[in-house]
């Protein structure tokens, strides 16, 4: 079943023909509950097109679906993470993960009377990525990682269908990456939301996806496409594996080759 | 071989600590400043009418203590009005300005307009509206010292960072959600730098209105005291207003650490822009 449905967008920002085309002809299909990474040269529209899917950027041409029906504002039902953790640094890490919760509905009208599940929930939650005993830490007493932890945790505290993800890992060390890769893909074993990543680590997508896009150079289009049959749950030695390299090869011709025709 | 135990600085008596000094310095300031004061009026023999000595100020501060008091209550009563309602009309006209940018384009200019009118040519205007009293010097006090709170307001609902916006509206979030939940909270630090600038603006408001169109206050006493060369006298209503005026200043100040702790970690915390 499909769950996430572009056909043949184009986004253009400003409203004049000399403004800058950051999608042409993007078509772009995800199955409910699939895991999508898009990869592609730097600057080729991926984050316009989580602006597109989720409804923040209306296209300039073509459709968006998202669940059955066309996509004309915000989704409402998306959780985001980006790159900057963007934690409201006034809130402790608990009540920062509880933002989603005071806006979405049904939550936001049941969470004052339910106020004790939910917190068990996010303290659940917190304790799956691993940040058991900082819930009343502020964001400026974390590392960057952890900080990242509680923004993913915030994405998915409101059992979000759809999950975007720009870039989450990417400010992040080669090691605290690997490990929230682990988390991420605990997570989403254990809830199986619908979930797009943008990423420009090739062993990242290769790792966490059911299936890698890889993009043109601006104006961005979806030029080929790989799906991943490793099994679940993986484990990062895998990424280390003929399969794994083999693929991350692939996909990276598939990117120079895409810089190239640009330049 | 290291210690295992982890090394301690030896404590400085405490006159001698950084913290000491920091509280003790600027008292030192003010006395010094009187003595300095003090020494030059008498070392040059300057007339008391031209600038009195810090002890004739005091001397006469004590002497006319009563109609001092009298007159500051009414001062600070004026500015505390008048200060209540800026920090109220700044408040809301900072979310409205700063929520849209429709309307902090189209505002802004007019507000920069109105801001650069001197409030001691409105005065006049005010009590052809109100008769000479205390009302214009409410309006007066108000109109200096709400605009630094609109401006510090609008600043800091209008540059909430644009993906927590992306964060909040992919959630459904409505406009008013998200100035509730960011803007609002994000904004209390300048919102409470605001305040101490807006305060001494109120006094100064307060002052100037007096001393043009009233028959009470510290600036009319000042007014009435200078008319009769009692300047020792002006100067002490001089004193009694800069007292009142570190006094709400230390007040607003203490409210800041108390509502916006989570921004004073270190210097990062926002500066007031002057209005």
């Amino acid at each position: 079943m499909k769950f996430v449905d572009l056909d043949r967008v184009s986004l253009r920002y400003g409203e004049d023909a000399d403004g800058t085309l950051a999608l042409h002809g993007a078509t772009l299909r995800v199955a409910t509950g699939e895991f999508v990474a898009v990869v592609g040269p730097s600057g080729c529209g991926k984050s316009t097109l989580m602006k597109v899917v989720t409804g923040l950027w209306p296209p300039t041409a073509g459709a968006v679906v998202v669940s059955g029906r066309e996509v004309t504002g915000p989704l409402s039902i998306a959780g985001m993470a980006f790159q900057n953790p963007t934690l409201l640094p006034w809130r402790t890490t608990l009540a920062n993960v509880m933002l989603p919760l005071e806006i979405v509905q049904p939550h936001c009208s049941r969470l004052r009377r339910e106020w004790a599940a939910y917190l068990a929930k996010a303290r659940d939650l917190l304790a799956l990525v691993g940040l058991k005993g900082f819930e009343d830490h502020f964001p400026w007493q974390l590392s960057g990682g952890m900080q990242q932890r509680a923004s993913l945790c915030r994405a998915l505290i409101h059992d979000p269908s759809l999950l975007m993800l720009d870039e989450p890992f990417a400010s992040l060390d080669m090691f605290t990456r690997e490990e929230l890769w682990l988390a991420l893909q605990d997570l989403w074993l254990a809830r199986k939301p619908t979930v797009i990543l943008v990423t420009h680590d090739l062993r990242e997508a290769v790792f966490l996806a059911d299936r890698v896009l890889v993009m043109s150079a601006r104006p961005g289009r979806i030029i080929a496409e790989r799906e991943v049959t490793l099994p679940r749950p993986r484990n990062l030695d895998g990424t280390y594996e003929p399969y794994s390299v083999a693929l991350v090869h692939e996909l990276r011709e598939h990117i120079s080759a895409a810089r190239s025709t640009a330049a | 071989m290291l210690d295992d135990t982890p090394p301690v600085r030896p404590r400085k008596p405490y006159l001698l600590r950084r913290k000491a000094l920091r509280h003790i310095l600027p008292w030192m300031v003010i006395i010094g400043i009187f003595v300095i004061w003090e020494i030059v009026v008498r070392a040059f023999e300057i007339e008391q009418f031209v600038l009195p000595a810090p002890s004739a100020i005091f001397a006469s501060g004590w002497e006319w203590r009563e109609p001092i008091l009298v007159n500051a209550w009414q001062t600070f009563m004026t500015t505390v009005i008048g200060f209540l309602l800026a920090v109220l009309v700044g408040l809301l006209a900072g979310i409205a300005v700063g929520s849209s940018s429709l309307m902090y384009d189209s505002l802004y200019p007019a507000l920069i307009g109105f801001n650069s009118i001197p409030k001691v040519a409105v005065v006049p205007i005010l009590v052809i509206w109100f008769g000479v009293g205390t009302i214009p010097a409410i309006i007066t006090a108000f109109l200096i010292a709400f605009f630094p709170i609109l401006v510090n307001v609008a600043v800091g609902i209008a540059t909430v960072e644009p993906e927590l916006q992306d964060v909040l509206r992919a959630l459904g979030a409505s406009r008013w959600q998200v100035i509730r939940k960011v803007g609002l909270p994000r904004s209390m630090p300048y919102f409470f730098a605001s305040l101490k600038v807006a305060i001494t603006f109120a006094f100064v408001g307060t002052i100037v209105a007096e001393t043009v169109a009233a028959n009470k206050g510290i600036g009319n006493l000042m007014l009435v005291a200078s008319s009769r060369f009692e300047v020792p006298l002006a100067f002490a209503g001089l004193l009694v207003t800069s007292v009142m005026g570190i006094a709400m200043y230390l007040v607003c100040a203490a409210a800041e650490r108390r509502m916006t702790g989570w921004a004073m970690r270190g210097a990062d915390a926002p500066q007031a822009a002057q209005g």
